[in-house]
C-alpha cells in the first residue's frame, strides 16, 4: 500500500512537472487498471475510471505482443490524435504513467518531462 | 517497500480514502458473463457513475473485456468501488483472459448448464486455475462464487445438467458458494454479485482494515 507521504509526494511531482507544463490529464495507475493519482488542468472532463481500465488492457496487450516478437517490452507507447495525444510510460513493473496533451505541446517536451517524473516517482517509491 | 507488488491486494488509497476491488466474471464462451454485467448495469444505474465499457467483436462477442465500476458505499471511512470485469470466453483468446486476471481480488465462475457444454465448463475452470497460477495466485484461496447459468432453458426442454452434476464436476474440491441463475431475466444475478462482493471484501478486510 502507498503511504500518505508517498501519495502526497507523487501528486506534487505530477503537478510540478506535468500539469504546470501544460498537460491536460495525467494518470498514475497500476497494471490492474486502478488509478492511483489523477490530475487535470481543470478544463476538460475525462472518465478516468474507464480510461484506466482500458489503458491497462491496452498496455498489457502491447506488452504481450512485444514478447511474441522477442522484445522484453515496449516501454513507451504513443497515440497521436488531431487535437489530443496520449503518451504511456512504464514507471515500475507494476505501474504506468499516462499523459494526455494537446497540440500546443510537442512530444519532445512531454517525453523529457515524463522521464524526469518517472525518475522522481521511482525515488519516492524506493524511499517509502 | 511500500506500495509495490499489488498483485494480491485490492488497491487501497490512504490519501483519497478509496478502495478499488477487482472482480472478474470467468467461464466458457456464450455462458452469460456479459449478460450478468448488463443486468447489473441496468439494475443499479444509480450506483454506476460511468458507462459500461465493452470491447466486442463485430458479431457482439467479447473481444477483450467488459468493464463496469460499481459503488458499494463506505467501509470504515473508505469509499469502496467494485470494478467488475468479464473475460472473453472463446478458447482462442486465452492470452487476453490471462491479462484481464491481473490484480484480481475475486472471481465469479459462470458455467453453462446446457448438457452439451459440460466439457467446456470443466476445461474453462482448469484453465482458470492455470491462468491465475501465472500470477502466483491459488484458486483454492481466491474468493470465488460458482454460478450455474441458463437454468431457464429447462422450460424450453433443452437438456441441462443437474446442479448435483455441476457441483461434482466443478465444485467438489473448491466448495465455493454456488447459485443457479438465469442471467437473461436477472434470476440470481444480484444474489451472485452480493455474495462475491461480501466474501471478497471479507478477505480484504482481514488483510487491511
Amino acid at each position: 500500500m502507498y503511504s500518505q507521504k508517498q501519495l502526497d509526494a507523487i501528486d506534487d511531482v505530477i503537478q510540478t512537472n506535468l500539469i504546470s507544463a501544460g498537460l491536460d490529464h495525467v494518470i498514475f495507475m497500476d497494471m490492474g487498471g486502478n488509478a492511483i493519482a489523477k490530475h487535470d488542468n481543470g478544463k476538460s472532463y475525462l472518465d478516468s475510471t474507464a480510461f484506466a481500465a482500458l489503458a491497462a488492457g491496452n498496455y498489457a496487450a502491447v506488452d504481450a505482443m512485444a514478447k511474441l516478437v522477442g522484445e522484453s517490452e515496449f516501454s513507451l507507447l504513443f497515440h497521436k490524435g488531431k487535437k489530443l495525444s496520449i503518451h504511456f510510460s512504464k514507471v515500475t513493473d507494476d505501474t504506468l504513467l499516462i499523459s494526455m496533451f494537446n497540440k500546443e505541446l510537442s512530444l519532445g517536451l512531454v517525453r523529457l518531462k515524463v522521464v524526469d517524473t518517472i525518475k522522481e516517482i521511482n525515488q519516492i517509491l524506493v524511499e517509502g | 517497500m511500500g506500495g509495490l507488488g499489488r498483485e494480491n491486494l485490492a488497491l487501497i488509497n490512504v490519501k483519497t480514502k478509496e478502495v478499488q476491488v477487482k472482480i472478474v466474471y470467468y467461464g466458457p464462451g456464450r455462458g452469460g458473463k456479459t449478460t450478468n454485467l448488463e443486468y447489473i448495469n441496468e439494475t443499479y444505474q444509480d450506483r454506476i457513475k460511468t458507462q459500461m465499457v465493452s470491447l466486442k467483436t463485430h458479431d457482439d462477442r467479447t473481444l477483450f473485456f467488459d468493464f463496469l465500476p460499481f459503488d458499494v458505499g463506505q467501509i470504515k471511512g473508505f469509499d469502496v468501488t467494485i470494478q467488475l470485469y468479464t473475460v472473453p470466453g472463446q478458447v482462442k483468446y486465452n492470452a487476453t483472459r490471462r491479462l484481464v486476471l491481473r490484480g484480481v481480488d475475486g472471481i465469479v465462475f459462470v458455467a453453462d448448464v446446457q448438457k452439451e457444454q459440460r466439457k467446456k465448463n470443466i476445461e474453462s475452470l482448469n484453465q482458470l486455475y492455470e491462468n491465475i497460477d501465472t500470477y502466483n495466485l491459488d484458486l483454492f484461496e481466491m474468493p470465488l462464487v460458482m454460478q450455474y447459468n441458463k437454468i431457464d432453458l429447462k422450460k424450453a426442454n433443452i437438456p441441462i445438467l443437474s446442479s448435483q452434476t455441476l457441483q461434482k464436476d466443478l465444485n467438489s474440491s473448491l466448495r465455493a458458494p454456488a447459485f443457479e441463475a438465469s442471467a437473461l431475466s436477472g434470476g440470481n444475478v444480484i444474489l451472485t454479485l452480493k455474495k462475491i462482493i461480501s466474501i471478497t471484501l471479507a478477505s480484504i478486510q482481514d488483510q487491511l482494515f
